[in-house]
């Protein structure tokens, strides 16, 4: 049976450059797929394109170019990435220069576009999917539908060796390699769903080797600091091994690719992506070997009818203060601390649309409800406002406990920040037209 | 006994929702697992999450119990006052949930 290999250069946009070039220097890859689109990341960078035309695609794109293109076109390794971010055609551009700088002539790349859907939903209403409200409450600055595969796979079959996307579903950055080779067809649900599930697995890179699972004593993982990234063998089944490269950190045992298999699935049933619903129920892991992973069995279903957009859109400031208390009653001056910014805010009289109260060390991140006495803590207030200057003045009340609060506060940090924040919606998949556009180094 | 000690988690999230995914670590105390983690008593344990719902799912294939906690996150990531907005901690704050020795 014919099969391809797929690898995994990066799991998020700040992710390690160094595994990548790994991967296509001793990882004998046809293909290799970045995934570094956060939600939130592309309306930011939709922000960065209004100021300057040519922004808006992830800043790191050079860099990870200039790291892994020289040895990926030598070993005719193609790269799909979705570092295109809210401006592929730029991204491409960039890409062009770092091969010309480089020496690189002859490179085909592509930019597929169509995600940005914004112009078409303005003024249009649609219920939220992911919490309470509509988007008629919002004022949005990005819209991006999460295309699938198969234009991305429309690139390949064009040509196309460097390809960068906007907004696509993340598993359809490695499934277009499949649908490319194997010549997979839009119904066929079964592939489509395994193709799907081993992007899945591939999408965080280090997450499924290692990444994310140690636990000191209950889970040891050798090599973190020279982690390597996964590689997928995937057959024209759509059935696949996962590896990594021999002599690089991590492992992968059944246990981190049941934990990398279930990451952020809901109903495990249907796992929705723009080409397919994946049925995780049916999913078989299988230890074949050292760092050897067979993965098998997914079924699928048809594709919804409907695409999944992320809305951009401006949501005030958030101010936020920090002062530490140690030594013995360290928690009950963090919570004096605490009070006494409630009542200074309430005599303020702030507009403050919502405010936050942490005993870091306490109940930041603890929702269990017990908290043995601390050694030390971080007393926390961060409050959301449509005002600048008054979310500012939160820093300020916290800093002013310098002199005016507590026994023995210290290191005060303070913060200001706009928000951009992201809900969703979906629309049908007819109001979007994806389109590809080439160029040559 | 912790729960730690049973089993492995990972957690993650989709907009206001948070999604734990506990593992049993010896496939043949699967049963087990699936007995202790009711979705009443992983509420009662993340005392002060206080989840508008709480889905359940069991994956015997990945010897896996998947819950789905609805409006926990604060609004999700991107607009939380929230430290971890992601909630990526509340796994691990499951694990130490007190369990039988059996």
């Amino acid at each position: 049976m014919r099969s391809i290999r797929i690898g995994a250069g990066a799991g998020f946009a700040g992710d390690r450059i160094e595994p990548a070039v790994e991967l296509v220097e001793r990882g004998e890859l046809d293909y290799l797929c970045f995934e570094c689109l956060a939600e939130r990341t592309i309306a930011l960078a939709q922000l960065a394109r209004r100021h300057d035309p040519s922004a808006g695609y992830d800043p790191r794109l050079a860099r990870r170019m200039r790291a892994v293109l020289g040895p990926a076109m030598a070993r005719g390794v193609r790269i799909v990435s979705n570092m295109g971010a809210a401006n592929p055609l730029a991204a491409m551009n960039a890409a062009l220069d770092v091969a010309r700088e480089m020496g690189l002539g002859g490179i085909r790349m592509a930019a597929v576009l169509g995600d940005d859907v914004l112009t078409s939903i303005v003024g249009e209403d649609h219920p939220l999917i992911d919490r309470e409200g509509s988007l008629a409450d919002l004022q949005p600055i990005s819209a991006n539908a999460y295309l699938g595969a198969f234009p991305i796979a429309r690139a390949l079959a064009e040509g196309a060796q460097v390809i960068f996307t906007g907004r696509v579903c993340d598993p359809a950055l490695f499934l277009a390699p499949m649908i490319h080779a194997f010549g997979w067809a839009e119904d066929d649900w079964t592939r489509l769903a395994r193709g799907t599930v081993v992007g899945h697995l591939l999408e965080c890179a280090g997450q499924l080797t290692g990444g994310y699972f140690a636990d000191p004593g209950y889970n040891d993982v050798p090599g973190l600091a020279r982690l390597g990234f996964p590689l997928a063998e995937v057959g024209e089944d759509g059935n696949a091994v996962l590896t990594k490269v021999a002599g690089t950190g991590g492992q992968l045992t059944l246990a981190n690719a049941r934990e990398q298999a279930m990451y952020e699935i809901l109903d495990p049933a249907r796992y929705l992506q723009a080409d397919v619903v994946a049925d995780f129920t049916t999913l078989q892991l299988a230890q074949a070997g050292p760092d050897r992973i067979a993965v098998s069995g997914v079924t699928g279903h048809p594709r919804p009818e409907t695409l999944k957009v992320s809305v951009g859109y401006e949501d005030g400031f958030v101010g936020e203060g920090q002062i530490a208390y140690a030594g013995p009653g360290a928690a009950a001056r963090g919570q004096l601390a605490l009070d006494i910014v409630a009542e200074r805010l309430a005599l303020l009289g702030l507009p403050l649309d919502e405010v936050r109260y942490d005993l870091i060390g306490v109940n930041s991140a603890n929702v269990t409800g017990r908290a043995p006495d601390p050694a030390e803590v971080r007393a926390r207030v961060a409050a959301r406002c449509a005002d600048r200057a008054i979310a500012a003045e939160i820093g300020a009340e916290v800093e002013a406990l310098y002199l005016n609060g507590p026994s023995g506060g210290g290191g005060v940090t303070t913060t200001l920040r706009e928000v951009v924040a992201v809900a969703s919606i979906l629309i049908g998949r007819e109001t979007v037209t994806p389109s590809i556009v080439h160029g040559v180094s | 006994m912790q729960l730690r000690d049973l089993a492995h988690a990972r957690t993650g999230d989709k907009g206001d929702t948070s999604q734990i995914c506990v593992f049993v670590r010896d496939a043949a105390q699967f049963a087990r697992l699936e007995r202790l983690l009711s979705a009443e008593r992983v509420a009662a344990h993340l005392a002060t999450l206080r989840p508008l719902r709480i889905e359940r799912f069991v994956l015997p294939n990945l010897g896996a119990v998947n819950f789905v906690l609805h409006g926990v996150l604060s609004g999700g990531v991107t607009r939380s006052l929230a430290l971890d907005a992601h909630g990526k901690t509340l796994g691990a704050q499951l694990l130490d949930m007190e369990i039988d020795d059996a």
